[in-house]
Order: C-alpha cells, then structure tokens, then sequence
C-alpha cells in the first residue's frame, strides 16, 4: 500500500496515545470503584509476611518472609522447570525430528507413532499421568530405595548430597522421610518430564517440516557429488532446514515456559501457584495476577528479542 | 499493533508485509473500539438496590463451591444439594416465594470474591471462613454464621501418628485456595516444627496424591475430612482424623458492601432458620403452628405482628423459607448430620441451650 511514511507515523504514534489513554482510564476506573466498594488495593501487601510455606523452593522461604520473596521463591521455581525442561526439549526433540526423517522404517515409524501419540493429548493430563505413575510406583518415604549411599528415591522424590543450610550435606533418614541434601520431589520429576516430553514432540515436527519443506534437488544433488545420506543430511539440508525452524522452535519453547503455570495442578510451587495463594490470603486479584501477566510478558518477550537476534543472525549469510 | 509485533520480531519478514496492508483498516477498527470502550466506562456497573434487582429479574444468583459434598454439591441429577444451598434457597423462597428461582453459580476459590463484588452473585454461600480481612478489606459483610468449622488432620494409621504435635518434617497435602494454607503454616510456627506443604489446586488431585501415600497428612477443614475419610479412603479403618482443631472457621454466607437492606435480609433469613428450631417450627408443621397460642411462633410466622415489612419482605417470609428447606436443625441433618452420608456430630452447631454455641438472635 503506498503511503506517505510520515502519515504511517502520525497515525501508530496517535495510536499508541489512544491506547495509553485507555489503559490510564482503565486502571483509574478500576481504582475508583474498588474504593467505592470498600476493597483495599495496591501493592503494600508484598512487604507483608506471607503467611504460609512453600513445599519446595531454591530459595530459601519460610512463612514469616514477605510475599515479594514468594513470589521471587515462585518465580525461580518457574526457571528451574523451565530451563532445564527447554534444554532437554530441544535434545529430545531433534532426536525425535531425525526419527521421524530416518530412512530405517522402524525408526520412521515409531518416532512418528510417539509424535503423534504425544502430541494429541492435553499437556494437563500428561502431567497428571507422570505424576501419579511418579507417586504410585515408587516405594514409601519411610522405606526408600537407596540408589547409591546417600541417594534416595521415594514418594518424596530423589535424594542427593547437596549443599544445604549445614555445608555439604549427605541425605539420611529421618522421621517420616529423608533429611539434608537436595531433593527433586516428585512434583518436579513429572512437571520436568511432561513439559519435556510433549515439547520435544512439537519440536520434531517444526524440525521435520523444515526439512521437508527443502527442495528434493538440494538431497539429490549432494548425494551426487559423493555425500553419504548421513553427511548429505548434516552438512546440506540441517543447516539450511535450521534457518527456518528457529523461529517457530524458539516459540515452542517461548510456550514450554508458559505452559510451565500448569505446575499447580500437580502441586508444583511455581509463579502461577504462588500468586494464587497470595490471591487467596490477600484478596488482591488485580494485583497478584497482574504480577503474573507482567512476568510471563517480559520473559517472553525477553525471548523473543533473543529468538530475532538469533534469526539475524542466520539469515547473515544469504537468503534461506 | 503491527508496528509492535514487528519490532520485536515475532512474524517472519513475508506476513509482516501482509499485515502492512491491513494496517490503515486496523487503524480504524481499533479507534472505534477504543471509543465504545470509553462510552462503556462511563456508566457504573452496578446501581440500585439488591433486592429491586432480585425481584426484578425473578431469580437470586447464588455463588457456590464447584462441589463440596454436604455445603454445595450437584447430584447426580444436577441438582444442587448441600446446607449452603439451602440457605440460598431459603433466601429465594423468603425474597421471592420460591426456593427454585435460584441460578447457581459454581465458583472456584479464587474466584469467588470477585464474583460477589463485580455483581455477578447476589449472595456467596460457598463454605467461606469469616475473618477480619475479608470481612474489613474485601468489599463484603459476612451476614452470619452457619457452620462452625475448624482446621484438622487425617494421617494413614501405618504412620503411628496420633497427635499433630509429631508431624515434624512431615509432608503435608493441602487444596489451595482457602484459609488452610495459612493455618497450616501459623501452627508449625506456633510449635515450633516444620512442615512441607503440598499444594493442588483441585480437590481431587490433592486426595489421590494423599492416598497413594505422596504426603504423610492431609489438611482441611473437619467437616471435610469426615467425609474424605468415609467416601474417598480405600479402606476408612486404615486412616486417623487426629484430635487438634488447629484453627477456627465460622462459615456463613457473605453479601456485597452498600446494600444494608439485602444484608439485613440475608442475616435475617438465616436468624430464622436457627430461631425455627429453637421454637420447634419444622418443614412439617409449619402450616399447622399458624394456629398456635405462642406469640413467639405467631410472631415468627408472620400471624400476628408483621416482622416482614422491616426488611421490606412480606409477613410470611420466614414461614416461607422454612416451609421450603425446615429449620437449621433439620437443614443440619438432611446436608451433613445423621442422615447424611458425612454423619458430623452436631458439636459446636447446636443451639446454645444444647450445648453448642448457635444462638438466633432475636425475632421481635
């Protein structure tokens, strides 16, 4: 459409006033009538204790600290799902993806089946199933099963020295479980494994429609000048097919952090189960889920800024 | 917003081109919607007194639990049953002369309040804790109480636990969402023990992970745990409620702050259910007291004196609400007592001449 850039400007610059205005009158409106019915707001309750404990944190928490240091506790739960399960999501998934694209039709087809399989049930009911075989099979917290010395696995998960509050500490039992050292619960175990599962599941698709989506002659033509199928994949096809499955990967694993607030639904302490805790004690709906939208919105937006640098970048040496 | 999602990259360089050109048509959608937008704003979203609208619309909104065996539940049949649900009920029936022009409206902890206070449930009879936060800093004013409940454990008998004091480094299973949470915390503090809280959002999640033996105590109010034990145990003998109350927790029904009128009518209805069985008015034999010689019972179902007009109801509206779901006593029994599968003793829910500490206040 040809127009004046000028006129384009005055036009996204009057937009972007409206759309300040609205909001400006929103939040005011909002703040008259919580008045106007005797709800208290704002955000002071963060610097108040928080009353109740987190079942897991790598920050250390106690009921006595403020809410802001739940949150942050919340949060940083967040990440250690997140993170390790991008990571693990994206091995798994290009593993799954080469599956997928092998020659060997065993391998061909149970990649796919899993694929498929993985990919056409809810993420909530995989992370159901996961924990529910996790607590189900494993044996009592009273009697674990002593993997190496001092590692455990019980329904009170996995057991490992690690440093605590006492130095490095070696798990042991003692009351009603084990004590000292780290210890993955079993909430963790099954949030890691579904988001993992069911996101390298779409991975390898994005990576196998990339690659598919190649012209034939570019395989044909390597495998011409002498390549085996292995170095005509590796060095010709997944370098070009990476171009365009950055974009679409990056948001998959943008939405494995997302899907991440699934955590409470299996009694993961992440942001999402924090701030609804907090929602309940505090009565500050607006303030506590506005947190969350502001958190998940700057991660991810911070990820999409890193997923165009990336994209930049490939793109530098010539047209995909 | 193009020019934003461009910016940070999150559509590839061809549909940006494409968007381009629906720029100027998007341009003028989006200030037509920010202009209904702000015609909207302008009314209040609600004015004008409860009851009008009530009568208005023919139908009380009753905010309730998305199921809470014994307080608000659907049957099979989808009929809701529970002691909240015949408060609501009552109310309808004293309001409109008709216990089944109700529209319920299943709530979820976190969303119950918002409900109440943006107008979208008329009363919230939903096993609510009445506590100085909610009651001062909510928007709302608990009308009175209808259960005295408190906050327990069950434990599996294996783990030889018989008193909360020993639940040391236990791992607790707790729903969220509720004041549980919070008392869970305040009592280890309180003895000085520790304890790892695990927390489901839903209740079912939250009893299997108990009972495949994930935590070694379960934490809820008393009322429930009967009923857990009873229903959802795979065999009730195997599991303990141990003896601490650890918490207090009047439920009642809450209305929204402003209407002093609808609160007096919801804090009145209840009175009269608990006062009803005080004078012995039963579902049964309401019809048949209108001829009794007592004044007190004349008074209450409206024959003599009309009570009725100070809340703005009519002169039988308390006869009404019994006549729809019977008294307190017999609410007690059909929803959560002896004839119920949850069978609670009465304890703290009997009338105070009983031995417990209801008391109606009263109607004259």
């Amino acid at each position: 459409m040809a127009r004046p850039q000028s006129a384009s400007r005055a036009v996204q610059a009057l937009l972007i006033v409206a759309l300040l205005a609205l909001l400006g009158l929103l939040v005011a409106t909002t703040r008259a009538h919580l008045e106007e019915r005797g709800i208290r707001s704002g955000f002071d309750f963060l610097f108040e204790p928080a009353g109740f404990s987190l079942g897991e944190s790598v920050l250390p928490f106690d009921a006595g600290d403020t809410t802001l240091r739940a949150f942050v506790a919340g949060l940083l739960n967040t990440l250690r799902v997140a993170l390790p399960g991008a990571a693990l999501a994206l091995g798994l998934g290009i593993l799954l993806g080469f599956g997928r694209l092998a020659d060997n039709p065993l391998v061909r087809g149970l990649a796919g089946t899993a694929v498929n399989a993985i990919r056409n049930v809810p993420l909530l009911l995989h992370l159901l199933a996961w924990y529910f075989i996790l607590t189900d099979l494993l044996p009592a917290a009273d009697a674990p099963l002593q993997l190496a010395p001092g590692v455990f696995l019980s329904k009170s998960g996995l057991a490992l020295p690690w440093w605590g509050d006492n130095g490095f500490e070696i798990p042991e039992l003692a009351g009603f479980g084990i004590d000292g050292g780290a210890s993955l619960t079993p909430e963790y175990l099954a949030l890691l494994f579904g988001l993992t599962i069911y996101g390298a599941a779409y991975i390898a698709e994005t990576l196998r429609g990339a690659v598919l989506a190649l012209p034939e002659g570019q395989r044909t033509a390597a495998l011409a000048l002498g390549m085996t199928p292995r170095q005509a994949f590796l060095l010709v096809l997944l370098p070009q097919a990476w171009r365009a499955a950055l974009p679409p990967t990056t948001s998959q694993l943008l939405n494995l952090f997302k899907n991440s607030s699934l955590a409470v639904a299996i009694g993961y302490p992440d942001l999402m189960a924090v701030a609804g805790t907090s929602l309940n004690q505090s009565g500050r709906a607006i303030e506590c889920l506005s947190i969350v939208v502001a958190v998940y919105l700057l991660l991810s937006l911070l990820g999409a800024a890193v997923s165009h640098r990336l994209e930049k970048r490939s793109l530098r040496g010539g047209p995909a | 917003m193009p020019f934003k999602l461009r910016g940070i990259g999150l559509l590839p360089p061809l549909a940006m081109s494409r968007l381009s050109a629906f720029r100027g048509r998007l341009a003028g959608v989006l200030s037509l919607s920010i202009l209904a937008a702000l015609g909207g704003l302008a009314t209040p979203a609600f004015a004008g007194k409860t009851l009008d609208a009530i009568k208005a619309k023919g139908q009380l909104a009753c905010g309730v639990s998305t199921g809470v065996i014994g307080f608000s539940a659907a049957d099979s049949q989808g009929q809701w049953k529970g002691l909240d649900v015949d408060v609501c009920k009552a109310i309808a029936a004293a309001v409109l002369g008709d216990a089944r022009k109700v529209r319920w409206v299943p709530l979820s902890s976190q969303q119950r309040f918002t409900a109440l206070q943006s107008g979208e449930v008329d009363i919230l009879s939903r096993n609510t804790t009445w506590s100085l936060t909610r009651d001062a800093g909510q928007g709302l004013h608990f009308a009175a109480v209808t259960y005295y409940d408190g906050q327990g454990f069950l434990v599996a008998k294996k783990t030889k636990v018989t008193s909360a004091k020993q639940l040391k480094n236990a791992e607790v299973c707790v729903q969220s969402g509720t004041t549980t949470e919070k008392n869970l915390a305040d009592y280890a503090r309180a003895q000085g023990i520790k304890v790892k809280p695990v927390v489901f959002d839903k209740f079912e999640p939250s009893i299997k992970a108990f009972f495949s033996g994930r935590c070694q105590a379960y934490t809820t109010d008393a009322s429930a745990l009967a009923f857990i034990r009873a229903k959802e145990a795979p065999t009730p003998d195997d599991y303990l409620i141990l003896p601490e109350i650890i918490s207090k927790e009047p439920l009642g029904p809450a209305v929204r702050r402003g209407d002093d009128e609808w609160f007096a009518i919801v804090k009145w209805t209840v009175n009269a259910l608990i006062e009803a069985e005080e004078l012995g008015i039963t579902q049964a034999k309401v019809d048949s007291l209108k001829s009794s010689a007592d004044p007190a019972v004349q008074r209450f179902l409206g024959v003599g004196e009309d009570l009725g007009k100070n809340l703005g109801l009519d002169r039988d509206w308390a006869a009404r609400a019994v006549k729809a779901v019977g008294n307190y006593g017999e609410i007690f029994n059909r929803n959560v007592g002896p004839d119920s599968p949850l069978k609670l003793p009465r304890g703290l829910n009997a009338q105070w001449n009983k031995g417990g500490i209801l008391y109606a206040l009263p109607l004259r």
